[in-house]
């Protein structure tokens, strides 16, 4: 018999739906996508796919050989489809709950947590839009894209990795008719100082209203500086170290500026997606 | 025949009637939980250790994972006294199910004024957090010792009518006098107990995993400890115990009961499944629906002398 996905929550008060699901997905396929990443797909329940890009799951990540990990793994959403049941990830191998997901075959199930946080916002004004991110930080912007392109908005995509090869999501940023950069360290086109100019031409040809980035402090101080600069806001989709992923623990705070003062915010909460300008 | 009754789960906790034994852990409990299950269907909601004034908590990390349970030094991050009266205790009031007010201090002066100011209308009981590791140097708290604990709750004791629930640490080597200590001074119930100060080291940066250096485990990992004071405090006082620390099945749940617990509270287990404390209360029906047990006292305190002498 295969198992199919299950609404693991308790029925939600009348009258309220439940803002998220404790379900158990079932995997179609794990598989690497190159040598670093592995994209994870899960067939869940639908109830669990009312979700907004930048938004995220804690997954309950089967323990690997020898190890142990207790609390849940926030990931952000690579994909979603509430049509087919779909669900993907986007992850790196790089602990205790990620080598545990890598464990993970089509047919096992796996205790997904959400969606959860806030997602990233896309007001009428926003007409042109720049994603700029690095690394994994591109998988948080696919879902984005997406919404982009459903929405009739212009998209440059500046795709940073460490070797061109790395860069993930190339294909997936055309697809959803994004014009995409592809900048990298081995040839010193990813650097803060090369990118700049590359940005402020597409700003003085009006094609920047808003900026998104996700995965890079570097890329962060950027975009923060040529805001000020060009007056262009834009959001950021931020991580934190997370128990609970819902607020009630405090443990995944990060300080932002607002105005002068300097306040503290749960990401998984508040975020993980904040205005750039008050990031730090 | 067997008795298809359903079962009473009501639990009392000195004078406070529970519609069932199950209540959150101050601390893993928030509004946020709303989201996922309705929290009517708990015994009581026990709040987030509000301080007097303002606070931020401690640095991140503020919490590391481990094997059977994690550690935290989260700090008490605290919105103060004002905002519970004026956002808290206006929300909480929708739900029927009894609300208590965990609350700390640094000075016996400021906890004793705390006090008086959260004994209002709505609040059900308050939980006297003084054995959180997070607040104080190595981990002091007030119920190290059973000086300071009778002191601490004396004092409190002379602020609020309400029922007074004293939450103690598994980190003193006399619990049972701290209990009784916490007795004599008025508590009327014992929450057993907080979390085990204990410390991770990252070995490839050679740095503490939390930013506090020092936080408290939880988990289950800790249950045994737990369960052990749970045992020598309600052997040893009068007042209502509430145990406390790694409870996430139903065999648990029974197991702090039997060993003398009128109620529980859950913690960590909310992390790691939001709804663990629903499906608990749903368990513990069942579970006493096939047992043809109809009432919680016939499980309380119920734990028999070891097998002597007995083989397989």
């Amino acid at each position: 018999m295969s198992l199919s996905p299950t609404i693991l929550s308790v029925p939600a008060p009348e009258g309220l739906s439940a803002r998220c699901l404790e379900a158990s997905a079932v995997v179609v396929s794990n598989t690497p996508v190159n040598g670093e990443y592995r994209l994870l797909v899960l067939d869940a329940p639908r109830e669990a796919l009312n979700c907004q890009p930048g938004q995220f799951f804690q997954l309950l990540c089967p323990a690997p050989e020898g190890e142990h990990p207790f609390l849940r793994r926030p990931m952000s959403i690579y994909g979603y489809d509430a049509e087919s049941g779909r669900l993907q990830f986007l992850y790196k191998v790089a602990g205790a709950g990620t080598r545990g997901l890598a464990t993970l075959c089509a047919g096992d199930s796996l205790n997904v947590l959400g969606p959860l946080g806030q997602g990233f916002s896309m007001p009428e004004e926003w007409q042109n839009l720049m994603l700029v991110a690095r690394g994994v930080g591109l998988a948080t912007l696919a879902p984005l894209a997406r919404e982009a392109q459903a929405r009739g908005r212009r998209l440059t995509a500046i795709c940073s990795a460490r070797r061109p090869e790395l860069a993930m999501s190339v294909e997936l940023f055309r697809d959803y008719g994004a014009e995409v950069i592809v900048v990298h360290d081995e040839d010193g086109s990813s650097t803060p100082e090369a990118l700049r100019p590359l940005i402020e031409a597409r700003i003085a040809a009006g094609q920047v209203d808003a900026f998104y980035t996700c995965g890079s402090s570097r890329l962060l101080r950027l975009l923060q500086d040529l805001g000020r600069t060009h007056g262009i806001p834009g959001e950021i989709a931020m991580e934190q170290q997370m128990a609970c992923g819902l607020g009630m623990c405090q443990a995944c705070v990060r300080p932002f500026r607002v105005g002068e003062r300097v306040i503290q915010r749960r990401v998984c909460r508040e975020g993980p997606v904040f205005p750039i300008a008050e990031a730090m | 025949m067997k008795d298809l009754m359903t079962p009473d789960l009501s639990a009392q906790v000195g004078a406070l009637r529970l519609a069932n034994p199950i209540m959150p852990a101050s601390g893993t409990f928030s509004e946020d939980l709303s989201d996922v299950f309705d929290l009517d269907i708990l015994g009581a909601h026990v709040l987030k250790t509000i301080m007097h004034g303002k606070r931020d908590g401690n640095p991140t990390p503020r919490v590391c994972d481990l094997q059977g349970g994690m550690l935290n030094a989260i700090g008490i991050p605290s919105k103060g006294i004002e905002d519970f009266r004026e956002r808290m205790l206006p929300y909480w009031a929708r739900y029927g199910a009894p609300l208590v007010v965990s609350i700390s201090a640094h000075s016996m002066d400021e906890f004793a004024q705390l006090c008086a100011e959260v004994s209002l209308p709505g609040v059900a009981a308050i939980e006297a957090n003084i054995s959180c590791p997070n607040i104080e140097a190595n981990g002091q708290a007030f119920a190290m010792r059973p000086e300071t604990t009778r002191d601490v709750v004396t004092r409190l004791r002379a602020e609020t009518d309400l029922p007074l629930w004293a939450k103690l640490t598994p980190n003193t080597g006399e619990p049972v006098e701290v209990a009784l200590a916490a007795e004599a001074a008025g508590a009327d119930a014992l929450v057993v107990a907080n979390t085990a100060l204990g410390m991770s080291i990252d070995i490839s940066t050679r740095r503490p995993r939390l930013g506090n250096v020092m936080g408290g485990m939880s988990g289950p990992a800790i249950k045994p400890i737990a369960l052990r004071m749970t045992y020598q405090t309600a052997q040893a006082c009068r007042i209502p115990v509430i145990g406390c620390g790694g409870i996430a099945t139903l065999d648990d749940v029974l197991e702090f009961l039997i060993a003398g617990a009128a109620a529980v509270q859950v913690g960590t287990a909310t992390f790691q499944s939001p709804t663990v404390m629903a499906r608990l209360v749903a368990e513990l029906s069942g579970w006493m629906q096939a047992q043809g047990v109809t009432s919680l006292s016939q499980i309380i305190g119920t734990v028999e002398a070891p097998a002597e002498g007995l083989h397989e």
